[in-house]
């Protein structure tokens, strides 16, 4: 196996705010990455730098060998990151069809047509269940169609591997368990994924392995029965909720306790 | 959502009505004769252009431009200063330039639109105004090119009083014809797709590989082109230009609120607003003359639209025709609208083949 994505040492500062402090990542080709930890520990933050939605103060982002740190987002994209956010981002006015056909990055004129034509859409749509939703404004959907449709469009980027910001937040466990179907179906066609996902279950039943952040770096890495196990993950979800920390964001405390459900063994 | 207007009556329908419109307006001067008629009709065909032409950029792309006189008076000085520098005649061939005055305007948007769209929405607002004020300042002060508050004259045109406006008016309707067709055509297009992915998330779209530098430029360029062609038939018809009157603040103001009656980011929505304001400006101007009383009326009319319609009187109307054809045809709740909720009988786990 290669490493699809490496991060090395990333530091990324707000102000005095340590987002990140020298975070270390990698992610193997054609696996199913879990991040965990608490919030405010730098998870999404991570996943802005990978994707150039942010620029890293200091270290390095690497995808598939190429130093990728500091390129415009559009390129990223191009090279075969995907990603979708934990507040779903769709082009609410627009319809589902016309979400999954906005963007080109890296695509050659003649396979646009393949690419973004409306059957290869429609097959994208049916793959996450909106067919018949093709026609709706992406703004009338539910959280949880929303957040398929983010998937949807992520798809039609052909991505090489995907980042997913909590897939599962807010939505209804039949779905839940639809969403992790299809990344499970996906994996096996050769593609990697990232999950950041604060439900333990889909964590640890849908990852191969899995990295957890504290305090804007990763402090544990392993197969999902050992990292279950690991002393310093469990201090770093119990430990931060009995002495609060100066640096855990706004509502720190409650989402840790939260997020420790079906953790324990 | 099956949308009850897209079947193919309705689209029909609405090519029949678009086809219908088009011969009414080439038939109209040869019904209504009277010149004082004629010039309205002139004005509203040309607020037609521009207003198509600002939703264009703005209302796609929902970057709110307040400056776009600055392309009609570009592309006005610019028919005056070739008709000087090239000693021309007043004739038909003077229209010839007008494409030309167009691309002159279009040129002229790229440094100001380079420059205008670095900035974002209320930033964006300011800057259009403000470099539109620049502009009017330099037609003051240039001389050499303006003559300053002098004015400039352009060639005067041999034709007889009574068919005189007509020429001007089917200009005005070729130019007009122009900005609907490129209005929807680029709606269509992956371009206008673009355009209206920036205005719902521009971060997003640019996330997913859209160019968006390029395609805000691009289209506000192309924004430009109508306008300036707008600028240049209206400065020839006026026969003498002052910076005031070209680079009219008022203009920036009266094109975006055609939009917003009419629909804003609709292919429809600025003409309707066009049509049903453009007369009634006119109007209200030779009823009250100069007293100012048009423009109190104009103003309250701008926040009624924003209060009472703040989509449009186009998407109101389509809303309440979709709302009258469901009611009719399906007695029972609209079953073709999205449900509210996650329901697992949307996302029925049949086997779905992974798409490559």
């Amino acid at each position: 196996m290669t490493a699809l994505l490496e991060v090395r040492e990333v530091r990324k500062s707000f102000g005095g705010l340590h987002a990140l402090n020298g975070c270390s990542l990698t992610v193997q080709e054609g696996t199913v990455a879990g991040l965990i930890g608490p919030n405010g520990s730098g998870k999404t933050t991570l996943f802005n730098v990978i994707t150039g939605y942010e620029r890293a103060d200091a270290g390095t982002v690497a995808f598939g060998g190429q130093d990728v740190t500091g390129l415009a987002t559009g390129k990223i994209g191009g090279l075969g990151v995907g990603r979708t956010f934990q507040l779903t981002r769709v082009f609410n006015r627009l319809t589902l069809l016309e979400n999954l056909q906005v963007g080109r990055a890296g695509v050659p004129r003649e396979r646009r047509g393949e690419l973004y034509g409306p059957a290869r859409c429609m097959e994208l749509l049916d793959f996450v269940g909106l067919t018949a939703l093709a026609q709706a404004q992406a703004g009338s959907l539910s959280y949880g169609q929303r957040k398929l449709v983010e998937l949807a469009m992520v798809l039609a980027q052909e991505p090489k591997v995907v980042l997913l910001d909590e897939p599962a937040g807010g939505i209804n466990p039949t779905l839940i368990g639809q969403i992790a179907d299809r990344i499970g179906e996906l994996n096996r066609r050769g593609m990697t994924f990232l999950v950041v996902e604060h439900n333990m279950e889909f964590v640890m039943g849908l990852c191969d392995v899995i990295s957890v952040m504290e305090r804007g770096a990763v402090i544990a890495c392993g197969r999902p029965e050992e990292v279950r196990k690991d002393p310093r993950v469990l201090d770093a979800y119990l430990g931060g909720a009995l002495d609060d920390g100066p640096d855990d964001g706004p509502g720190g405390p409650t989402g840790q306790t939260e997020g420790i459900e079906g953790a324990q063994p | 959502m099956n949308d009850p207007l897209a079947t193919p009556l309705w689209r029909g329908a609405r090519v029949g009505t678009a086809g219908l419109a088009l011969i009414a307006a080439v038939a109209f001067p040869f019904v209504f004769t009277n010149p004082a008629v004629t010039s309205v009709a002139m004005f509203t065909l040309l607020f037609v252009g521009s207003s198509s032409a600002w939703n264009l950029f703005s209302g796609y792309s929902g970057y709110m431009a307040l400056g776009n006189a600055v392309f009609f008076g570009s592309g006005a000085y610019f028919l005056a200063n070739v008709a000087k520098d090239l000693h021309l005649k007043g004739g038909i061939g003077i229209f010839a330039l007008v494409p030309l005055a167009g691309l002159f305007a279009g040129l002229v948007g790229v440094p100001v639109g380079w420059l205008a769209l670095r900035t974002r929405r209320h930033t964006f607002v300011v800057v259009t105004i403000s470099i539109f004020f620049v502009f009017q300042l330099l037609a003051y002060n240039l001389h050499s090119l303006t003559n300053g508050s002098g004015g400039m004259q352009l060639p005067m045109p041999p034709w007889l009083a009574d068919t005189y406006n007509n020429y001007f008016y089917a200009a005005a309707l070729v130019v007009a014809v122009v900005a609907i067709a490129l209005s929807w055509a680029v709606r269509r297009s992956r371009f206008g797709l673009d355009l209206l992915a920036i205005r719902d998330d521009e971060d997003r779209a640019r996330g997913l590989g859209v160019r968006t530098e390029r395609v805000k430029l691009a289209a506000f360029a192309l924004t430009g082109f109508i306008t300036g062609m707008c600028g240049a038939i209206t400065a020839y018809y006026l026969g003498s230009i002052y910076p005031p009157f070209v680079f009219d603040a008022l203009f920036d103001v009266t094109i975006a609120l055609m939009a917003f009656l009419g629909g804003l980011g609709t292919v429809t929505g600025p003409v309707v607003g066009a049509l049903l304001l453009e007369p009634m400006q006119q109007y209200l101007t030779l009823r009250f003359s100069n007293a100012g009383i048009s423009l109190i009326l104009f103003g309250c009319l701008f926040l009624l639209v924003i209060r009472f319609l703040p989509e449009g009187v186009v998407p109101s109307l389509a809303r309440l025709l979709r709302h009258v054809l469901r009611t009719r045809g399906e007695p029972q709740a609209g079953p073709g609208d999205p449900p509210p909720y996650d329901s697992p009988a949307d996302h029925s786990p049949a086997a779905r083949e992974v798409p490559r």
